[in-house]
């Protein structure tokens, strides 16, 4: 929720449909050439995965099939099987056409890279 | 709970309460208590005929997982190798559990070691422990005297 705060400033809006939100544990680290990130997301569908990078927030969603076998009782559950879904705020020097993306064994691997920063414009002041 | 108190005739004033707690929980989901104990978390499924468990091990190797099963007691170990990022990376977030983990669980009951399987998918690692077939319940008839 807080990083949703960050992003849009505002309250966050509700969700249409009432299913829980497993939010993936994320290890974010920053170099000189990009960002990259590593979210955990254990029995994600890659089909459902959704990646969005809008303006600065990147929202990462993905759906969760149900895995329970037939016939059993839950005794113990310390995960739920509920829907991921985390937003970030990115700099503004990520080049979003070239994020790279892989899904492997339940991680979800984003490589971010930065855009070269624009030289700063000196500006000249004509004498009035 | 709280939605309990909603009548036809009350107006349900623990909507705005409700809708906090949701939010709350929606926030403190994402938290561990404690982080090597709890790692990797597992779900125990029981019936008549054995037991299902399922453990969250994204990014583990499924040959470098060691899994013993003994009458009612079953170990999980593996490890979880950390990411060498670049010397010069700033860490923005460090949040999931790395390193070696080891977890035993005891389950509700016996279970035959020789019929244990298991399989590794998208990270979530299911194990079937079916009961020995003496230990599984026998249904009894009760004849009318």
């Amino acid at each position: 929720m807080t990083d949703r705060l960050a992003a849009t400033g505002s309250a966050s809006a509700e969700n249409v449909s009432d299913g829980a939100i497993a939010v993936p544990l994320t290890d974010i680290y920053e170099s000189n050439d990009n960002v990259l990130m590593l979210l955990d997301m254990p029995g994600a569908d890659p089909d459902s995965l959704d990646i969005t990078l809008e303006k600065q927030l990147l929202t990462v969603a993905a759906r969760v099939a149900s895995s329970a076998p037939q016939g059993y009782t839950l005794v113990h559950a310390e995960y739920q099987d509920a829907n991921y879904q985390r937003a970030f705020t990115v700099p503004d020097q990520i080049d979003s056409e070239r994020i790279d993306a892989t899904f492997k064994d339940g991680v979800l691997r984003l490589t971010l890279p930065k855009t070269k920063p624009s030289p700063a414009k000196k500006i000249a002041v004509k004498a009035a | 709970m709280l939605g309990e108190y909603a009548t036809a005739r009350w107006p349900d004033v623990f909507r705005e309460t409700r809708r906090a707690q949701d939010e709350v929980n929606r926030l403190l989901a994402g938290l561990r208590l404690s982080q090597s104990a709890d790692f990797p978390p597992v779900n125990i499924w029981a019936g008549g005929e054995g037991a299902t468990v399922m453990a969250q091990v994204p990014g583990v190797n499924p040959d470098e997982l060691d899994i013993t099963v003994h009458q009612d007691t079953l170990t999980l170990s593996g490890k979880r190798d950390p990411e060498q990022p670049a010397p010069d990376a700033i860490v923005h977030r460090q949040e999931r559990p790395l390193g070696p983990f080891t977890r035993t669980i005891v389950l509700p009951f016996r279970v035959d070691a020789d019929k244990v399987s298991a399989r590794f998918d998208r990270g979530l690692l299911t194990l079937d422990l079916p009961r020995p077939e003496a230990d599984k319940p026998h249904h009894i008839k009760v004849a009318r005297a």
